[in-house]
């Protein structure tokens, strides 16, 4: 028996199996996962079938077919809502010290962040918006494939055990406040406040399959091309491109590599190390 | 025995200085990659890759999301990632929970690795204070490669040791200085 409490299974078998659940996701419900990097969406389905209790994928894959409301749960293993508020704080220094200079000249600014989850980043960005002082000229687009976690971003309530971390990265992304002013913790938990979302639109958006839906100044996607293809990290890519101003920026996580994206080249690093990206200003040699 | 065609090395507690005496020890001609997922408390792996790198005979890099695996180098997992092989032997990334408390897993990079090079995988853990590894050196052996346990004994902290021996077994379970031999002895078969 292994972690999973499988049997121990054959490798190639367990490729077959992978494979169909894919295509019926595909065929039966329109989700296409087929250019996902494979080694983490096998992982991820394997842990499927032992949360869903399904012991094996095909099981997993007939319940996929045959169960009324079988498919939320499946989204919401598939997809990575895994993040934490002001996650590489870093980042979020150099998008106030680097990008919002450059954003506060706009009078209306967007911003979309693709594949939010549950929306830390969202309330992140939010707070340092708020405290750059241009929130009330912004208006965030957040979108994920996932409704039970758009809905979850929705609420703003995550596990209070988060609270220490999430105000340390706060500060060292040169939080002005304190984060528990941005908070209230009741129990277990801790609720955003509100007033936090009253610019925020979330809303369902699949990067594998929708088209560009506004004009942005900053798009953020971290930690989401790292599970795609080469092919769909650079229709990704492109989506992008389409949807930024010119000189509009581009934010990734910070250990996603543009190398194999042939769209990568409309982007000129703004800070290379932290993965922020700047569309149509490229740098001087190259023009 | 076939030759081996990557080797993966996990541990925690006390690994970089056993990571150190091994890598000095591998011979510079060793023709196959090293991958190492090392449970570090520091936000980057550039310090422990410098270190690493005064030691080692070979180049020592950090993993780089789709970077092909070339043999001959030591590549380390970057840090809040879990590293995988792909089976187009190219690394990839994930933020996915941490299996075991631990991002970078060794499990993680273990089980992905032991499906892309099966029999050809030598899976090697040393010294730590989890039990982070087990399973995905268990995963390694089911695939038919080859596991190298530190005896615990001999571990600075045989907790993590200790839990592959019980959990997977092994084919070799050695003090720490032969480890980098016998790696020698199978990579330069």
């Amino acid at each position: 028996m292994n972690d999973r409490g499988l049997l121990p299974n054959d490798p190639e078998l367990e490729d077959i199996e992978i494979e169909l659940f894919v295509r019926a996701l595909k065929l039966r419900h329109g989700y296409d996962f087929s250019q996902y990097a494979p080694a983490s969406l096998k992982r991820r389905v394997l842990q499927l079938t032992s949360s869903l209790d399904t012991g094996t994928v095909s099981h997993l894959t007939t319940r996929l077919l045959h169960e009324e409301g079988f498919l939320a749960p499946v989204l919401e293993g598939l997809s990575v809502p895994v993040s934490e508020m002001f996650r590489d704080p870093d980042v979020f220094r150099a998008l106030r010290e680097q990008v919002f200079p450059v954003l506060a000249s706009y009078p209306q600014i967007n911003i979309w962040q693709a594949g939010c989850a549950h929306g830390q980043e969202v309330y992140s960005l939010a707070i340092m918006l708020e405290e750059a002082g241009l929130y009330d000229r912004t208006q965030i687009y957040a979108t994920d494939f996932n409704e039970s976690a758009l809905k979850q971003a929705q609420e703003g309530i995550y596990p209070a055990k988060e609270a220490q971390l999430w105000s340390r990265n706060y500060l060292a992304a040169g939080g002005t406040h304190t984060l528990a002013d941005y908070y209230s913790a009741r129990y277990e938990l801790l609720k955003l406040d509100q007033r936090l979302r009253r610019n925020v639109i979330f809303a369902n958006h699949n990067l594998v399959t929708d088209e560009v839906f506004c004009e942005a100044h900053l798009v953020l996607c971290r930690n989401v091309l790292i599970y795609f293809s080469d092919p769909l990290q650079d229709r990704v890519l492109g989506l992008f491109r389409d949807s930024l101003v010119r000189g509009g920026f581009l934010c990734l996580g910070t250990r996603e590599s543009l190398d194999f994206a042939s769209s990568a080249v409309d982007f000129a690093p703004v800070n290379a190390g932290l993965r922020i990206y700047r569309l149509g200003h490229r740098v001087m040699e190259d023009v | 025995m076939i030759r081996p065609q990557a080797v993966v090395v996990g541990c925690s507690a006390g690994g970089l200085s056993a990571l150190e005496r091994m890598f000095a020890a591998i011979d510079s001609t060793v023709p196959q990659p090293f991958v190492v997922c090392c449970h570090t408390g520091s936000s980057t792996v550039d310090m422990m890759c410098e270190l690493l790198a005064k030691h080692a005979t070979l180049p020592v890099i950090e993993a780089r999301e789709r970077g092909p695996v070339i043999g001959g180098a030591i590549y380390v997992a970057p840090t809040g990632y879990h590293l995988l092989v792909e089976s187009q032997r190219r690394f990839a990334l994930s933020v996915d929970p941490r299996v075991s408390f631990a991002r970078p897993s060794i499990d993680v990079l273990f089980e992905s690795a032991a499906d892309t090079y099966r029999e050809g995988l030598v899976g090697v853990m040393l010294t730590g204070a989890n039990s982070d590894g087990a399973v995905g050196l268990a995963a390694v052996r089911r695939h038919g490669g080859l596991a190298i346990v530190q005896d615990p004994r001999d571990a600075e902290s045989p907790a993590m040791p200790q839990a592959a021996l019980d959990q997977a077994g092994t084919d070799f379970c050695l003090p720490l200085p032969e480890i980098p031999l016998l790696l020698n002895r199978l990579c330069l078969s």
